[in-house]
């Protein structure tokens, strides 16, 4: 397919990969933001490309990964009730909660349904007027100009049989809570392409200057991955903390406007609670006062109820770019995908389960 | 990728992803056209791909192959 095969080009990607061998002269930790990142770079093998001395730390962007398992328990609880039909993009499913996880509800005679967009709950909400259609609107950036939509058109067309359970997240306050973070080891970032897109790139500029870090914009297949750590690594040796643009065939400095005004209109930015990262204020999107009666959590008398994190799974320091998925003593023998402990071997953008399907747990006892 | 107009939020269009074809929502790229190449997330497209954009990557590594060449 144009604008794919291309960017999958071993050629170009072995001629990136040398002459980032050329410029590297010090050892450099760089964090890919996005899980879509994270999956290229561990199925092409490119951490195995890269020179030694550089080190590929695996970020907080699998939105799967980072929803706390209040927002999983809640989900649950809902999803149990007679009347409702929960709608959910599919990975969310098997995410563990503290009883269960959403297949188990669906098991139990739930009405539980995977759906590929929003739009389509607003639809199921048309057609089942005697039912509660909930939609569960997890995501970065990326995934909020769909929400957004889909919470204005319901208002526009006056379904009240329909409500959200939200639990939006947004990049630029999670790096700084790693950034300001006392374990940090992160000296350059790649930064999520899609959601650059919907957002654009000018809130990244203070980031990079506070902190002294190069930030690359960047794509997802393997010819984008390389250049971006490439860009990154050439500012790491310069002494550069710019941000650049890796992924401009989609990117614009301003991002996506009519996107940007939608997301507004609904939602505001509110404090969040992460996996692995805890509370973090201003880390993401609550629908705003005039959206209120499609709150979920509202409607469903949840709003107050809460859940502290499991301490079997080391989900956090792997989100926190802190540990390696390999460096668990579960991985691979009490957690795999078909029986996870934590949300990052369930999402296909986590880590833990990109390196068990491309790494295997073979890999453990050599890595 | 053919285009069906309704209201500017409901714009929708046919986007053929490497021969499987979907209906995707336009509203988010207004100035999309028959023809063009869209990213899409979730039943939406967010941006249009910008072609000159996309082939600097190739411009750079040729340019790099004929220095190669040279030296």
């Amino acid at each position: 397919m144009k604008y794919l095969d291309e960017y999958r080009d071993e050629k170009g990607v072995r001629q990136l990969v040398q002459e980032l061998h050329r410029i590297t002269t010090k050892p450099w930790t760089i964090m890919e933001i996005c899980g879509g990142q994270t999956h290229s770079i561990v199925k092409y093998g490119l951490d195995e490309l890269i020179p030694k001395n550089l080190t590929l730390v695996h970020g907080p962007g699998c939105p799967v990964c980072v929803t706390p398992l209040e927002l999983i328990d809640k989900a649950v609880q809902i999803a149990s009730r007679p009347e409702v039909i929960f709608c959910s993009f599919g990975d969310m499913l098997r995410v563990p909660g503290s009883k269960y996880d959403l297949f188990a509800v669906k098991a139990r005679g739930g009405d539980v349904r995977i759906v590929y967009s929003p739009m389509d709950a607003v639809k199921v909400a048309e057609q089942n007027p005697m039912k509660q259609v909930v939609f569960f609107a997890v995501g970065f950036e990326t995934t909020a100009p769909a929400n957004a939509m889909a919470a204005y058109q319901a208002r526009e067309r006056g379904l009240d049989n329909f409500s959200i359970l939200v639990s939006h997240v947004l990049v630029p306050p999670a790096m700084e809570a790693l950034l300001s973070s006392p374990d940090n080891k992160v000296q350059g970032f790649l930064a999520a392409g899609h959601v650059c897109t919907v957002m654009g790139f000018t809130e990244y500029v203070p980031i990079a200057r506070k902190y002294k870090v190069p930030i690359v914009v960047t794509g997802f297949e393997p010819l984008d991955i390389i250049q971006g750590i490439l860009m990154c690594v050439k500012q790491l040796e310069e002494g550069r903390f710019e941000v650049e643009n890796q992924y401009a065939r989609s990117v614009r400095e301003k991002g996506n406007v009519p996107a940007q005004e939608l997301i507004r209109q609904v939602f505001q930015v509110v404090p969040r609670r992460w996996r692995g990262l805890g509370e973090i204020p201003q880390s993401g999107l609550g629908l705003r006062a005039e959206f209120k009666e499609l709150d979920a959590e509202r409607r469903f008398g949840l709003a107050d109820f809460s859940v502290e994190e499991p301490a079997e799974c080391m989900a956090g320091a792997v989100l926190r770019g802190v540990k390696k998925p390999r460096e668990c003593a579960a991985f691979g023998t009490r957690c795999t995908p078909e029986r996870p402990l934590g949300a990052p071997m369930v999402s296909s953008e986590g880590a833990c389960a990109a390196y068990f399907r491309y790494k295997g747990v073979e890999a453990k006892k050599h890595g | 990728m053919s285009i069906t107009e309704g209201g500017p939020l409901e714009r929708a269009g046919k986007v053929n992803f490497g021969g499987i074809t979907k209906e995707v929502n336009l509203a988010y790229v207004p100035e999309a056209k028959v023809g063009d190449y869209v990213i899409v997330h979730v039943g939406f497209a967010i941006s249009i791909v910008d072609a000159e954009e996309a082939a600097r990557v190739f411009e750079y590594l040729k340019e790099m192959n004929e220095l190669e060449e040279l030296a």
